[in-house]
């Protein structure tokens, strides 16, 4: 299972950002989220949602092996973790966010919430 | 620090670059509880009375409440205020977009400008981080390329305020525009940032709101969003937004059509919200942590044009359309494109554009005046035109800038009569000679002739549209819940359209705060910020009172032509009887003017020196 996206369906609400970082961190924080949403205006008026799709391409980058997919998700061991940051570089699709409250990065863990709360359906379950 | 809150007041002063921090003062927060609050009192303060509101003492706040950037529908929400250089009265202006959580985030519930540069510049704040750039790169550019260039140099993740060249040139209706189109539109704030010589507000926020119970936040934000997903208006609404009254407002004859003569444009389906989304409407655009999603962002293009707008909403829909009788909705998004990225209030601007169309066929103003363009209703290039001569002050364009009260003055001809406008402000989008509440609505409310306060169209038709009793009370009741929203920092539409109770709010607004406080206690709060608004108006002129509650003499001289309302009128009785039942029903004089028993009874005794 991965979380889909619909970018058309995307109004840029950010309650997806604000849930993420009230389930993840308890706090009213959408720049903690682990997932960006990001506007292109004015033209073509639309946005683009920075998501991980599971493509796995963060593994074998990860200096330390800490990354890893435990069960649908990717994960990053923070005990292995250096905070080099190249697997942000990497990551092809800008799915991996940091924030200066944390020396390391954060990766959607498939928890769900956002797709609760989308209100138009631009982020769905998909097999 | 009481949670719920930035936590600091952020003030630079533009004539010697001096910023200062200074904590969110505890008291204010208690008292006055947010936005709306804050700005009223912090004006009261710190204004002299009779200062020139594009002088250096003048003052421009921008301000968000205990609610907005938290997990509430729709918290994305600011309030902006000054004394309006259109009115000379109380000044503010309600504005959505992600501006309102970037200011909160970065740790400030209000920013207040003061002084004035000696040259054009632009602010940026990126959280503690604060300094004033030379703007000389976009000064003379439109908002929307403002907004573009400066994202581009700063970044994405930016949120900007900018004005237009009307906001440079001190047109008094220009706006402050937003996210690509949100505008905080009225009373002319974007004429002061102008006179500030201030293009751009840039803000970035990366720190976290404190609450006092996630938790418990949680739980009720949670519940808040059901009742909007759940509600049966839910996708009506994401589809069309406020475009979709344009329809409703024809057929019960409510609609202003070639300014302010009928309450039924003919073309109106062609500027419905179906036609809309059929013909112009790309996305879907919302502002932060609102699921409605009421911005409709648009496409238009023509052998003549190919622009993208935000929009057309329904006020522009009535005041560009109805009121300027364009019944193509490709130019009446071309115009509010116009009105955008010149900075002009797209209400003002329609109201204006329509009264002085009005002046030209009764030969009140010439071709003479206008620079040899003929002015007339339905003609969109006359209204493509007008709109830079105002922005420009080209022609008759420098009168008009001015508001259409002044530019009554200067035409004479009658024309007072036909300039539709309460204490200097141009009405918006409703017609009034079949609603009584309506009206009074615009006569009362604390900036001028505007819908935001108090809303009562529904009201008028339950209860009559033809007579003055059963209307004080109403008007009363919402010029207090309405601008409680404005004051928590969210957007009152949830509360309207989705039927979010006003409990939830209160609950969410004690989660946040940890304050206690009823929904009883919060309406009387409100109640004392509308009588400090009414304050600051007797303070800058003394005389103030019943007859700048008068609405033009339209409403008992002329009768509507056409439609459902044809020959809808209200007399000059009824306006009067109008005004009698408020004045009571609010504990004011019969003049209008709060009474010191009432002002003591609020708690505003420091104010009741100022009734003298």
């Amino acid at each position: 299972m991965i979380i889909g996206r619909d970018e058309s369906r995307c109004t840029g609400c950010k309650i997806c950002q604000l849930i993420c970082a009230l389930h993840h961190f308890k706090e009213h924080n959408p720049k903690k989220a682990a997932l960006g949403i990001t506007g292109e205006f004015p033209v073509p008026g639309k946005y683009k949602i920075s998501l991980c799709t599971q493509c796995e391409k963060c593994i074998p980058v990860c200096p330390t092996e800490a990354i890893s997919k435990q069960g649908d998700a990717i994960k990053i061991d923070p005990e292995k973790c250096t905070y080099c940051l190249i697997c942000v570089d990497e990551c092809p699709f800008n799915a991996i966010f940091v924030h200066r409250d944390f020396k390391v990065p954060f990766i959607c863990d498939l928890c769900g919430e956002c797709v609760e709360m989308c209100p138009t359906k631009a982020l769905y379950w998909e097999q | 620090m009481i949670p719920g809150y930035g936590g600091s007041v952020l003030r630079i002063n533009l004539s010697d670059g001096k910023v200062t921090k200074e904590p969110t003062p505890e008291e204010m927060i208690r008292d006055y509880i947010g936005a709306r609050g804050f700005i009223i009192y912090t004006l009261y303060k710190e204004l002299t009375p009779g200062i020139d509101p594009l002088g250096p003492e003048a003052k421009f706040i921008t301000s968000t409440g205990p609610l907005t950037g938290l997990f509430v529908p729709s918290s994305g929400k600011i309030q902006s205020g000054g004394k309006s250089p259109l009115t000379g009265g109380y000044g503010e202006s309600n504005s959505g977009g992600h501006f309102p959580e970037e200011l909160k985030m970065a740790g400030y519930d209000m920013l207040i400008l003061e002084g004035q540069h000696d040259k054009p510049c632009y602010i940026v704040v990126d959280d503690d981080d604060v300094r004033i750039e030379d703007a000389k790169e976009i000064w003379g550019k439109g908002s929307i390329t403002t907004e573009e260039i400066l994202k581009k140099n700063l970044g994405e993740d930016f949120q900007i305020m900018t004005i237009g060249p009307a906001g440079e040139n001190l047109v008094k209706i220009a706006c402050i525009t937003h996210d690509f189109g949100r505008q905080a539109g009225r009373t002319g704030l974007g004429t002061i940032l102008g006179s500030k010589k201030v293009k751009a507000i840039c803000i970035r926020g990366t720190k976290t709101i404190p609450v006092h119970d996630v938790d418990g936040l949680m739980k009720v934000g949670k519940r808040m969003y059901q009742q909007c997903f759940t509600n049966a208006a839910f996708e009506l609404w994401q589809t069309y937004g406020t475009a979709a009254v344009t329809n409703w407002a024809n057929r019960i004859g409510s609609f202003p059509t070639r300014n302010f003569q009928s309450g039924y444009f003919e073309l109106f389906t062609n500027l419905s919200g179906p036609r809309m989304r059929e013909e112009i409407v790309v996305n879907n655009k919302a502002c932060f942590a609102c699921a409605m999603c009421c911005g409709k962002y648009s496409h238009t293009k023509t052998k003549d044009y190919d622009v993208y707008v935000e929009g057309p909403e329904y006020e522009t829909t009535a005041m560009i359309g109805g009121n300027c009788a364009l019944g193509n909705i490709k130019d009446v998004a071309y115009a509010n494109y116009l009105c955008d990225e010149y900075g002009i209030d797209t209400i003002s601007g329609g109201s204006i554009i329509g009264f002085a169309i009005e002046c030209f066929e009764k030969g009140i103003i010439t071709t003479k005046d206008t620079g040899g363009l003929e002015l007339k209703f339905g003609e969109a290039k006359c209204v493509f035109e007008m709109i830079k001569k105002i922005a420009l002050k080209e022609d008759i364009g420098a009168v008009l800038a001015e508001g259409s009260r002044h530019a009554a003055g200067i035409f004479g001809g009658g024309s007072e009569k036909f300039a539709m406008q309460v204490k200097g402000l141009e009405q918006s989008g409703y017609e009034t000679r079949r609603s009584p509440a309506m009206l009074l609505s615009y006569m009362t409310s604390d900036i001028g002739a505007h819908h935001r306060p108090s809303w009562a169209v529904t009201h008028d038709l339950q209860s009559g549209r033809d007579h003055a009793r059963d209307k004080a009370w109403k008007v009363k009741e919402l010029q207090h819940t309405r601008p409680l929203f404005d004051t928590l920092g969210v957007c009152r539409l949830p509360w309207i359209e989705m039927q979010v109770p006003v409990s939830d709010y209160c609950e969410a607004y004690r989660m946040a705060t940890g304050i206690e406080r009823t929904e009883e206690e919060l309406i009387t709060i409100s109640e004392k910020i509308w009588n400090l608004t009414r304050m600051f108006w007797i303070r800058e002129f003394p005389d103030f009172g019943r007859a700048d509650d008068i609405p033009p003499a339209r409403i008992w001289e002329d009768k509507l032509k056409g439609g459902p309302t044809d020959g809808g009128v209200l007399s000059r009785e009824i306006v009067d009887a109008l005004l009698d039942d408020y004045y009571k029903e609010r504990g004011w004089s019969k003049d209008g003017r709060p009474t010191p028993e009432k002002l003591k009874e609020l708690g505003l005794d420091w104010v009741i020196k100022d009734l003298t």
